[in-house]
């Protein structure tokens, strides 16, 4: 080990040294520069460096830029205001000083070129320390404006050099969620989130009606990354964080106003939702509505329009939808027609079987715990919920049960599903309608729930245990199901497993032979050894 | 109040010196003490006293005690009994006679007596040695015995009823002391010569007497002899003479069971009925147990008979495993991986042999499946072929390893000697594998045993393994067999991973594992639980990342199978078996089929399911989703579904055409065979017909499980809901005529037993609970069974309590002594006076008399001279 470490040492050491004397000479010819204007001309070496294909050097150079630059701006020996072309800047009657200052307004807007261009880098620290450049660069200017400050309504801040970096952020190349995670530091400030804000809705205004709204999955997940990670503070007291401090007539900046963001927000998140998605994007966005974006609207019902197109699309997605449209009804007095109909067309085997499905149960035992609602209904759902149990897992079957017996607790006109006595004794086939999509028609109160019945004979005990339960009368508390909602297979795997044992350990009494012999012999039947 | 223990025994004395019967019948002696009340179960000592006794005993008890007492006050010399031990309370008095006895005899110890070994007491009984009594028989003559009455007495009793020893011994002691004393003779001995004399005359009469009987039966006999040729029958004469010698035979039959040992009482030998009955009547008792634990009972204590026990079962954890019976006699040697060439011809040669003997076995295997009937095999075998026989002795005395080596040498000797020369040969090939084999330590050890060689090689080596370290026979065996169980159960997982998979071998190890599993259910049950545990986590982690996982490789699967071999998967909850489905029911519904490779396996699961709850007939939905998923895939046409195919199988996409038949001519030349379990992990399929005879075979395995589980859950109420997606599957979807006779046939079957199942059920109804009885107005009773007794104070109390009265009443019963006491000595102190005082008045009385007299007589005197 220890010769090996040497080495390593050694070895790293001379790199060091070679990045060292990189890194000296960087910082050498910056420091010129800055020294006196005499050596600008070193600046061309820099960002020649800055185009290198070695990702160290380029970091040195974008470090040096930033360096040099931010200096520049501080000192405010960069040209203000419309630049004039170079040629013209030189052929121009201008005076020493302010050749110089275009010279380098120049090679301050070629580095930031670079740097946009490095934005899309293949190489991840390339890609970071340029966008840390460009943000450091966008504070720069936003502290010492590259524009003239006349007009009063014009608050400094660098949007066009934000609106770039937005840009190249929402690659339709390449996917940019880690360096989106990287820019999510800079979102915590208030302007910044507000011009990227309006950035992206004009960019993907832009780039979408170019496209015109066909899908382009890279390009709108990078937008939902990006999109996803913004987020909107509750109170306005708490918009204290700028990156660019206004000192006249900060009350009046709309970036200061709560308001304002909501409504960039709304606009934003509309802008995108009103384009075709694809599918997956489609559910992640319905997973993180209700909590994430509902809240920061200004006008939360502006989304019913996509909720209940996203109700309609059915399977997963109406499962999602669900979510969003509970929060619109619950809090913003939505009033959807055939909701319950909707919902009870979502029952279908897949319910038990998706990942959403503690989500579904949990919202349906919301909706589903209104005392006002028909008895047919109420009668409906539980019996196709239980014609739909003989397909469940054993997961779904501890929630559904009692789930049921909830509904029939509820509503106590309901008893008679499982217990209906009468007069004449005869069997009866069951009179519920499965295909029929009205819960009124489907005759659900003329029938009983057989089905229990059947899982009384289901191969877990906890599942025929809580099936029994329809042999006696229910008790009057309700079970809570919110405690079996996340369960999975292996939790209930472990309740058998980790049970401590007392008694002994029944074994089987018929001696075994053979691998296959034994059971019913089913397997020996149709599969052979070799 | 300091003579209590005296007391007692005093009164003892007292009562022991009275006819109690006589004064219990006078009734002017008893007194009845009048109850107030009759309480039923309750025994009254006291309901008659018997107050004059009682008084008399207590008057007596202080005239010993109390009045001697006082006598002896202000007296200084005292009469002291210096006997030995007489003042010791402490000492029983046997022990104080004994202890006295013995010191007395020290006493009269001499020294000359001291080398006098031979010396022995006489013993006597009134009085009268018991020696001289033996030799004086009375003799209590009947006509019909002869002249070997007068032996009926010291030795013949001696002999015959086991009293000789002492007697005889003491009749020589006797002798030696009438030799050895020439002393003077005291009186004693003057008395002993008397009786001596008269004993002497008392045996030289009885001489006599004999001699006269003797007499008398010789004329008897003579007189017989001429009766004889009066009458032509001799009645007795014959008789007496046959007995003598009967007699002697009896006697000496006696003496030779008096020598024998006595021979155990052993249980009746069972015939095969009975065999079989009880046989019949133990599986009886264990169908029941399950069929309880099926239906969710709690389990009693039962739960140990669980365990199969053959009728000769010593109860002590030891299987006879009489599949080692072809056990071959191998030298002992270590073993060497180096000698494998030498092992490997020992094992060709063997495998020959092992293979015909597999072959009958495998016959009788099939009918039986208890040991009872293995055990007479062996017997059986044992008498058809002594070189078997041989080992089966070895096999019986493998138990102890101490004789292991002597064994060896035994079995190396053995055959050679008796047996021709070919069996002597194999035997010598054989000689390789050795019989004991230390227990593997961890799993890697057991890896290295059983390396490089063939299946039946390798169970052997198991279970030597197993019963050379037999839990009897040392204290860390029972956890080194446990060990091997789980190294055991890791190997058939490596075996069943191995490409290809080594599947026979793991079949010849399960009744190893069986049998290991018997002996040690918890290490079994753990060792299962953390597989299951492990395989179940480890999918649940990737289904969390992933969403999907791939089907269980083929190690699980044959963990499964194993799992439905040792334990019972129709209980209600088992801690494995419940796990196990559970993990079946998981991979069924979240593993996607991609490939016929994945398909074979979601089938070998379903198998497996589908043998899991055979026998419960519990309902596993799961089963029934993936049957008609499977089906589903054979349907061509997949627009206008009737049905809904759930998860993992989607309505169309681009593995749902997986078993459509690419070409329909292949029905022709397809015929049914077994799937190899192989398939489940590496499916080389050539050829598109290769492909769709495998498409077949798996379409024919899933009509076939969707049979099976029609017949199961007929009687569900909701079959008829169940098996509605399989239904229309097969009756619009599916059709018959694209299929093989052989699947058209399941298919028509699957749609009759469908269809022919009841769709009408009576409503439910809940069940019926007893009505709750109406409130009784009746006082409460509540039983007091300890009267007088305080309750709800604290032991602590109680005991003290307790106490306190015990103290009371004992103070009160002392007072009371004492006052009577004082009234005795009152009383005595009275008397004294008394008869001091009328002493002294008679003694005046006579003075005066006597001065009276003496003054008559002088007046008389006086007036004679007067006169």
């Amino acid at each position: 080990m220890a010769p090996a470490k040497k080495r390593n040492v050694s070895s790293a050491k001379t790199t060091e040294q070679s990045v060292k004397t990189a890194k000296i000479d960087l910082n050498t010819k910056v420091e010129s520069i800055l020294e006196s204007r005499k050596n600008a001309n070193d600046v061309f070496d820099i960002l020649e460096i800055l185009q290198s294909a070695k990702e160290k050097d380029v970091v040195n150079a974008v470090n040096a830029c930033s360096k040099l630059f931010c200096t520049l701006l501080e000192k405010k020996e960069l040209f203000l205001g419309k630049l004039p072309g170079e040629e013209e800047a030189l052929s121009g009657g201008y005076s020493a000083e302010e050749k110089y200052r275009m010279f380098m307004r120049h090679r301050y807007n070629s580095c930031v070129e670079m740097l946009l261009e490095h934005l899309s880098h293949e190489l991840h620290g390339v890609k970071e320390s340029a966008l840390c450049c460009l943000m450091k660069f966008a504070a720069g200017e936003g502290q010492h404006p590259l524009e003239d400050l006349d007009w009063s309504e014009h608050y400094s801040f660098p949007r066009e050099l934000i609106q770039a970096v937005v840009k190249r952020l929402l690659s339709k190349t390449t996917d940019n969620s880690l360096m989106i995670s990287r820019f999510q530091e800079f979102l915590e400030m208030e302007d910044v989130r507000y011009y990227v804000m309006s950035s992206i809705r004009e960019n993907v205004g832009k780039v979408m009606d170019k496209n015109k709204g066909a899908l382009d999955p890279i390009y709108q997940n990078n937008v939902f990354t990006l999109m996803s990670n913004i987020s909107v503070p509750s109170q306005e007291s708490e918009l204290t964080n700028f990156m660019v401090k206004q000192e006249a007539k900060h009350d009046d900046w709309k970036v200061a106003k709560l308001n304002e963001h909501k409504r960039v927000f709304e606009r934003m998140w509309l802008g995108f939702l009103k384009y075709k998605l694809p599918s997956n994007m489609y559910k992640k966005i319905l997973v993180i509505l209700h909590d994430c974006i509902l809240p920061h609207m200004s006008k939360p019902t502006l989304m019913i329009d996509f909720l209940t197109a996203a109700y309609e699309v059915g399977g997963a997605i109406s499962l999602l939808a669900l979510n969003g449209l509970f929060v619109l009804i619950h809090q913003h007095n939505l009033d959807y027609p055939d909701f319950y109909k909707k919902l009870y067309n979502l029952l279908e085997p897949s319910v038990f079987h998706v990942k959403y499905r503690a989500r579904f149960f949990h919202l349906a035992n919301l909706f589903l715990s209104s005392s006002h609602l028909p008895v047919y209904l109420v009668a409906a759902f539980a019996k196709r919920l239980a014609r739909l149990a003989l397909t469940a897992p054993p997961t779904a079957l501890v929630i559904v049960l009692p789930f049921i017996y909830n509904l029939i607790r509820r509503h106590p006109s309901c008893r008679v599903l499982i217990h209906k006595p009468s007069t004449e004794d005869e069997p009866l086939e069951d009179p519920y309608l499965m295909d029929e999509e009205d819960p009124a028609k489907c005759r659900a109160l003329e029938s009983s729930l057989w089905e229990i019945k059947t899982l009384q004979k289901h191969y877990h005990p906890d599942v025929a245990k809580a099936a029994m339960s329809i042999n006696t009368p229910l008790s009057e508390k309700e079970d809570d199901i919110s405690e079996v909602l996340e369960i999975t297979t292996y939790e209930l795997m472990e309740r058998d497993l980790k049970q401590s044992q007392t008694k002994s350990v029944p074994l089987e009494f018929e001696t075994a032979t053979q691998l296959l012999k034994g059971g019913a012999n089913v397997l020996g039947q149709h599969f052979c050894l070799d | 109040m300091g003579k209590a223990p005296k007391k007692r025994s005093m009164a003892d004395k007292v009562r022991k010196t009275k006819t109690s019967t006589e004064i219990k019948n006078n009734p002017f002696e008893v007194k009845i003490n009048r109850k107030k009340f009759d309480i039923l179960g309750r025994k009254s000592k006291h309901d008659v006293g018997l107050p004059g006794v009682s008084r008399s005993k207590a008057i007596n008890k202080r005239k010993e005690t109390l009045l001697k007492e006082y006598k002896q006050k202000n007296k200084s010399s005292k009469f002291i009994d210096r006997r030995f031990g007489e003042y010791d309370t402490k000492m029983a008095p046997e022990d104080k006679i004994l202890k006295r006895f013995a010191m007395e005899r020290q006493r009269n110890h001499d020294k000359k007596d001291v080398y006098n070994l031979n010396e022995e007491e006489e013993l006597t009984h009134y009085g009268q040695s018991l020696a001289e009594m033996e030799k004086f028989n009375d003799l209590v003559n009947s006509d019909d015995e002869s002249e070997e009455k007068g032996l009926l007495s010291a030795e013949l009793t001696a002999s015959h009823f086991g009293g000789g020893g002492l007697l005889r011994k003491k009749s020589l002691g006797e002798q030696q002391e009438g030799e050895g004393s020439h002393r003077a003779k005291s009186r004693q001995e003057l008395i002993e010569e008397l009786i001596q004399k008269s004993k002497l005359e008392k045996r030289e009469r009885q001489v006599q007497k004999e001699e006269a009987q003797e007499l008398t039966e010789k004329l008897d006999q003579e007189w017989k002899s001429i009766q004889a040729l009066m009458v032509k029958k001799t009645p007795k004469g014959e008789r007496v003479e046959e007995e003598k010698p009967k007699l002697e035979q009896y006697d000496m039959m006696v003496r030779e069971l008096g020598f024998e040992m006595k021979a155990q009482p052993s249980e009746k030998l069972k015939t095969p009925e009975e065999l079989a009955r009880e046989e019949r009547e133990k599986l009886q008792k264990l169908e029941a147990d399950r069929l309880r634990r099926m239906m969710g009972d709690e389990v009693g204590e039962s739960s140990q008979s669980q365990i199969h026990m053959s009728a000769d079962d010593l109860n002590d954890g030891f299987i006879l495993d009489t599949d080692d019976k072809k056990t071959l006699s191998y030298q002992d040697g270590k073993w060497n991986i180096g000698e494998e060439s030498e092992e490997d011809k020992g094992e060709d040669e063997e495998e020959g042999q092992s293979g015909e003997e597999e072959e009958s076995e495998a016959e009788e295997e099939d009918e039986d499946g208890d040991e009872e009937e293995e055990e007479e095999e062996e017997e059986e075998q044992e008498g058809s072929s002594e070189e078997e026989d041989g080992h089966s002795d070895l096999e019986s005395e493998q138990e102890s390893e101490d004789e292991e080596e002597k064994q060896d040498e035994k079995a190396s000797a053995k055959p050679s000697l008796s047996k021709e020369e070919i069996k002597a040969q194999q035997e010598a090939a054989k000689a390789e594998l050795p019989y004991t084999f230390t227990a593997p330590e961890n799993y890697s050890d057991l890896k290295d045993l059983l390396h490089g060689h063939t299946p039946d090689n390798q169970r052997l080596i198991v279970a030597r393994t197993q019963k050379s370290n037999h839990a009897s026979l040392a204290v860390g065996n029972k956890l080194k067999l446990q060990k091997l169980f789980v190294f055991l159960l890791e190997y058939i997982g490596e075996l069943a991973t191995r490409s290809p998979p080594e599947l026979t071998t793991i079949d010849k190890l399960i009744p190893e594992l069986y049998t290991l599993c018997q002996m040690f259910p918890e290490a079994a049950c753990k060792a299962m639980q953390s597989i299951l545990g492990d395989a179940g986590h480890s999918m649940e982690e990737v289904l969390e990342v992933k969403g999907h996982v791939a089907f269980p490789a083929l190690d699980m699967l044959i963990y499964l199978k194993v799992t439905a071999l040792l334990f019972p998967t129709s209980d209600f909850r088992h801690p494995v078996t419940t796990p196990a489905l559970l993990y079946i029911s998981q991979a069924l519904t979240k593993c996607p089929v991609r490939s016929l490779q994945d398909l074979t396996s979601g089938l070998a699961l379903c198998c497996l399911a589908v043998e899991y709850v055979s026998f419960s007939k519990r309902f596993l939905p799961e089963l029934i989703n993936f049957l008609a998923g499977t089906l589903h895939l054979a349907v061509q046409d997949k627009t206008a579904l009737g049905y809904t195919v759930v998860l993992p199988f989607r309505p169309s996409g681009k593995c749902s055409d997986l078993l459509v038949l690419s070409d329909s001519e292949s029905c022709q030349s397809w015929s049914k065979k077994s799937l190899p379990l192989s398939a489940t992990q590496r499916l080389e399929l050539k050829n598109e017909l290769g492909r769709d005879h495998h498409r077949l075979m798996c379409l024919s395995t899933c009509l076939d499980l969707v049979k099976r589980c029609c017949l199961l859950y007929k009687d569900l109420t909701s079959f008829a809901c169940i098996f509605q997606p399989i239904r229309s599957l097969l009756s619009k979807h599916l059709s018959a005529q694209t299929l093989p006779e052989l699947l058209q046939e399941l298919h028509s079957e699957i749609l009759e037993t469908i269809s022919s199942a009841p769709v009408t059920h009576s409503r439910l109804v809940l069940e019926r609970k007893k009505p709750i009885p109406l409130k009784l107005l009746t006082p409460k009773i509540v039983e007091v069974l300890d009267y007088g007794k305080k309750r709800g104070s604290t032991r602590e109390e109680r005991e003290k309590e307790r106490l306190q009265h015990k103290y009371k009443k004992e103070f009160k019963g002392a007072l009371r002594e004492i006052r009577k006491d004082t009234r005795f000595l009152a009383r005595e102190k009275l008397n004294e006076v008394m008869n001091r005082d009328s002493e002294r008045k008679r003694k005046v009385r006579e003075l005066f008399g006597s001065l009276a007299t003496q003054e008559g007589e002088w007046k008389a005197l006086k007036r004679r001279k007067r006169k």
